[in-house]
């Protein structure tokens, strides 16, 4: 079983357009391989929109630990507020910590109780570190947990799909990333699928660390403007430090041409195989208003003749592609 | 005042606008402050074009045992929330990436067997461009998890801070470095296109503002593309469309070679000023749902005006 992630470094470069399409051509009759798919964008997870899921299974993932301080057993000696690195607790006398206290005693049996001057913490910024309960004297601080988000697994139009959705600001995006992946793999080993199909998120910190994490290979999807570039080169070195074996394909390269042609003089000086260029074309918009890959809804259209090369050039690629069974999750303990 | 660009979907425009916000108004006679919180990506430099000739390293504090002192009784390992110290036969081991440098550990050992020692995650890069922002840019070092402290010590670097008007470019997504971008922020200032990914994603960061407390608008770049969506969301939750970028290809061509938005067309800037103008005079409600109606529009993006 092999498993292939799409990032990107920059955002908006298509990495989502071009796993539906990839997530179509495998489902066609022909295709060699099996797949189970993966939407490891958790802040983003727009995969869904152009596969019509019906959710199969659905879980709530508690974490995103907070403090909280009982006011009643609090003896307003500080230490906690002293003590936090995260600027998480303060008292009434700083305006973002007295909005928290006044709707907190809003919210109390006694609303109209007047608002004492002790420390509150604030859940989005706390850490979850623990390090106030610990310290506290009186034993006033408890730690709660809250539901962070929640994954799926859905029958989607080209077979099993993983997502998940982040409640927004919350943390552990890292960890939900690794839940679906994990979910996914597992279905794969026990139905004996050929291919696990990982759609990341952008940038090169926690979630992708996490979505690149056992892959065998990573297809970058860059683009040929000044940013896409400066950010092709981050994921790239990231994917160079965990071992993984990396291609890129150029996604509206004919836009700044001069950018593309950058592209693949860089990537061949650093042996990355340059897998193919896909046009800008309008109708990759079209078909996502439509709720389908662009390969489905037209496939005469040139994106779509584009990345049906691409695919065909990375098949043989990915059966060929190392072992890949690297374990620097940060987020799998 | 502090302004934080964000937008849930990358690749939306964000760092476009927010560079074109804070080149209108240095040019106004303003002083500006321009952060790059993107410390996974970070981009505005190529459009700012400032001399980064300030330079400092990002550091965490974590853990260090020392061995002579240890009797293994792991009291820090069960203070550790994040698993990043453990004792394993009779040894206690620190896991520098799992560290969120929070100094538990240090704190309750009752041999005093911890110090702690910084570890560098990233580093941060400042100086002032032509037109006279004050620019910073973190960048998270490759293999490295965790961005918000990065982001952090940008928000708290030089004299950033003191300027009449502080731009905050975000990361795309919703989820923690988004929040330490646009914590302390008095408006955020969202963008997306108008498909149904931008839709989905915007959907996303806007309940992100709504749950920081924070007043937002909405820019809607390449409008023309893709379909009415996001307008019809705008009016259903009362967010006020501040200002509208059509598709042209002159401006994706010029973005893809590093040229900012007003080296393409100067004319923005009025457009910009009144948006400035708007954001300062007439700020949104906090929670349009329950507090108000929505603000009218600038208008087409360049007929704005002054």
């Amino acid at each position: 079983m092999k498993q292939l992630v799409i990032l990107s470094g920059k955002g908006g470069t298509g990495k989502t357009s071009v796993a539906a399409a990839f997530a179509h051509l495998l489902s066609l009759d022909d295709a060699p391989l099996r797949t189970v798919l993966a939407d490891a964008d958790v802040d983003a997870s727009n995969l869904e929109l152009v596969l019509s899921p019906k959710i199969s299974t659905r879980e709530a993932l508690r974490g995103g630990l907070f403090a909280k301080i009982d006011w009643d057993t609090c003896i307003d000696c500080g230490i906690c507020e002293q003590v936090c690195r995260f600027d998480a607790i303060g008292n009434v006398s700083r305006p973002q910590f007295y909005r928290l206290a006044a709707r907190r005693v809003a919210e109390s049996d006694t609303p109209t109780a007047p608002i004492p001057e002790l420390p509150i913490v604030d859940p989005i910024a706390c850490d979850g570190c623990a390090a106030c309960v610990y310290q506290c004297p009186v034993d006033a601080i408890t730690m709660h947990d809250q539901v962070v988000g929640e994954w799926f697994r859905s029958e989607s139009r080209y077979g099993p799909l993983f997502h998940a959705s982040l409640r927004p600001a919350q943390e552990n995006s890292g960890k939900l990333v690794t839940l679906v992946k994990q979910q996914a793999r597992l279905l794969a080993l026990d139905e004996d699928y050929d291919l696990v199909l990982v759609d990341g998120p952008p940038g090169i910190g926690c979630p992708v660390i996490s979505a690149v994490s056992g892959a065998d290979m990573a297809l970058i999807v860059a683009e040929p403007t000044a940013a896409g570039v400066h950010d092709m080169h981050r994921v790239l070195e990231t994917t160079a430090h965990f071992g993984v074996q990396s291609l890129v394909c150029i996604n509206k390269a004919d836009i700044y041409p001069k950018g593309a042609v950058e592209i693949e003089t860089s990537c061949h000086k650093q042996g990355v195989q340059v897998v193919g260029r896909i046009p800008f074309d309008t109708t990759v918009t079209e078909a996502m208003v439509q709720g389908q890959s662009v390969t489905r809804y037209d496939p005469d259209a040139p994106a779509s003749r584009a990345l049906l090369e691409v695919w065909g050039r990375v098949t043989p690629l990915l059966q060929n592609s190392g072992s890949g069974d690297s374990h620097f999750d940060p987020n799998s303990t | 005042m502090i302004i934080a660009v964000a937008s849930g979907k990358g690749g939306t425009g964000k760092t476009t606008v927010a560079t074109a916000l804070a080149q209108t108004l240095a040019r106004a006679d303003l002083s500006v402050s321009c952060l790059d919180c993107d410390v996974e990506g970070p981009n505005a430099h190529i459009f700012i074009r400032p001399v980064l000739n300030d330079h400092k390293n990002v550091d965490l504090l974590i853990p260090e045992v020392n061995a002579d002192l240890c009797t293994a009784c792991g009291e820090c390992a069960k203070v550790c929330e994040f698993h990043a110290i453990v004792v394993l036969g009779g040894q206690t081991l620190v896991f520098p990436e799992l560290c969120h440098g929070c100094g538990s550990c240090a704190m309750v050992c009752p041999e005093k067997a911890i110090t702690e020692v910084p570890r560098t995650l990233g580093i941060l890069e400042g100086g002032l461009s032509p037109d006279g922002i004050n620019f910073g840019h973190g960048l998270l070092n490759v293999g490295e998890p965790m961005a918000v402290p990065v982001i952090t010590q940008l928000k708290s670097w030089r004299d950033y801070m003191d300027a009449d008007v502080v731009i905050v470019d975000s990361p795309p997504g919703a989820s923690c470095p988004v929040v330490e971008s646009v914590r302390g922020a008095d408006f955020v200032l969202l963008v997306t296109e108008p498909t149904p990914f931008g839709l989905h994603d915007l959907r996303q960061a806007y309940e992100l503002t709504q749950e920081l407390d924070i007043p937002a608008g909405l820019i809607i770049n390449r409008d023309g593309i893709g379909d009415a969506g996001v307008d019809a969301y705008c009016q259903e939750v009362g967010l006020p469309i501040l200002m509208r970028i059509p598709l042209e290809r002159e401006i994706g061509q010029g973005i893809a070679q590093g040229k900012s938005l007003l080296e393409i067309h100067p004319e923005y800037q009025h457009a910009f000023r009144a948006l400035h103008t708007q954001i300062i005079v007439h700020p949104p409600p906090t929670s349009p749902r329950h507090q108000g109606e929505a603000l009218p529009s600038v208008g087409g993006g360049i007929e704005g005006g002054e």
